[in-house]
């Protein structure tokens, strides 16, 4: 008998289990092992926290759910738009903060422009851009581009320089930051913790801030892929403009799909690579599986280790010079 | 023919384990694969080339059969600059 091969089926998931297990859980990690009184919920209207919203009432019902709506100068407007669709389709009080003005105070916009401008110095008012990866994903080192759209709507890019790289990151991080300042504003304010929202393939690959969107008290959609949380979207029935939303960063100006941002395919394909390595699987049958070259399956491979290794520092708690085994085991 | 090795080495031995008794590397070692150089520290490599040699880096020449060892970055640079 030959096996199948390599395709969307691997990430079935048995829903309604998945949906009773992460709420049985969230309710243990909250009341048993955080001991706080409810729970914090960031909604970028993506299908991550729209989804982690909907668990949360499943598990700890509406008056124990509070959403927080965080737009910012470069995200969309359709962002807060559905963040606050879901607010009201599942019930529960949220409110909205625009966090531009903290961020113009504290520099993020002035210190990402001057960045951009070392590299195109016409660079100002009217402008877009974003970063884009490249390398990796053709068994190249991976490296970042800056895309700049000029008023007239002329696209130009370049590669970017290691002061300018990450000077562009640093400032750009401190959306994700302050988006967390008032998470754990509120989270203090009410006694609740902080759901996190990454999906498998953001917490494995690193997409996140330290400090910022990947702090969190509870993560609890962290070991599924993005295709199952799409399937879980569906199945908890949120509004079709979210369950068929397309994974965006909404970080920088210029519209920018998370593929082009950090992922070397597209979620549902890198998915399955993921599962696939996770899983032993030789490349061949991702090449396979997916109607691509067997090199280009390495790569995806190669890639994924890549930023496993690069990333690990995102994840690491800070280092001690030898357990305080009294408070942390 | 110029050595690249003996200046390279030093740079990654002061920048990327700064002297923390990392163990010893061979000209053949690959950076990746031994977690001395990860990506951010290869943009980091590339400014100390284009800084050192006078070189630009292309972007189709940031592969690991250019970058990835001592070996590959003397024979990179070796083409690059000329012997």
């Amino acid at each position: 008998m030959t096996a199948r091969p390599l395709g969307p089926h691997v990430l079935d998931l048995d829903l309604t289990a998945e949906v009773d297990r992460i709420c049985t859980w969230m309710v243990d990690a909250v009341a048993n092992t955080l001991h706080r009184r409810g729970v914090i919920i960031a909604m970028s209207g993506g299908v991550d926290s729209s989804v982690c919203a909907a668990l949360a009432v499943r598990a700890f019902g509406t008056a124990k759910v509070y959403g927080i709506l965080l737009p910012e100068r470069d995200s969309s407007h359709k962002s807060a738009d559905r963040g606050a669709m879901v607010g009201d389709h599942l019930g529960i009080t949220y409110e909205l903060q625009d966090i531009a003005p903290t961020l113009a105070a504290i520099g993020c916009y002035q210190q990402r422009d001057e960045a951009i401008r070392r590299v195109f110095p016409a660079y100002g008012d009217g402008w877009k851009c974003k970063l884009a990866i490249a390398g990796g994903a053709k068994g190249g080192i991976n490296y970042f581009k800056i895309v700049v759209q000029s008023p007239d709507g002329t696209i130009d890019e370049k590669r970017l320089g290691l002061k300018e790289y990450l000077q562009i990151v640093a400032a750009t991080n401190h959306k994700q930051r302050i988006r967390k300042t008032v998470e754990y504003y509120h989270a203090d304010r009410l006694n609740y913790a902080v759901i996190g929202t990454p999906n498998r393939l953001e917490y494995d690959q690193g997409f996140f801030v330290k400090n910022g969107d990947g702090a969190a008290d509870i993560k609890p959609i962290a070991h599924l892929y993005k295709t199952q949380v799409y399937a879980l979207a569906h199945h908890l029935k949120l509004p079709d403009e979210v369950a068929n939303a397309t994974p965006t960063t909404d970080t920088y100006s210029l519209a920018q799909g998370q593929d082009e941002f950090y992922f070397a395919l597209p979620y549902n394909q890198m998915d399955l690579a993921l599962w696939a390595h996770n899983h032993g699987l030789p490349a061949g049958d991702v090449a396979a599986g997916l109607g691509i070259s067997v090199d280009h399956a390495r790569f995806i491979y190669s890639d994924i280790e890549s930023k496993r290794r690069t990333t690990h520092y995102l994840h690491a708690r800070p280092v001690l010079v030898e357990p305080v085994t009294e408070v942390c085991g | 023919m110029t050595d690249y090795k003996t200046p390279l080495r030093k740079f990654i031995q002061d920048n990327f384990q700064m002297g923390s008794g990392a163990a010893a590397f061979s000209d053949a070692d690959s950076f990746m694969t031994r977690r001395i150089i990860d990506s951010t520290g290869f943009l980091e490599l590339v400014m100390f080339l284009e800084e050192t040699w006078a070189v630009t880096v292309a972007d189709d020449e940031m592969v690991p059969e250019n970058l990835d060892s001592l070996e590959a970055l003397q024979g990179y640079l070796t083409r690059k600059r000329g012997a």
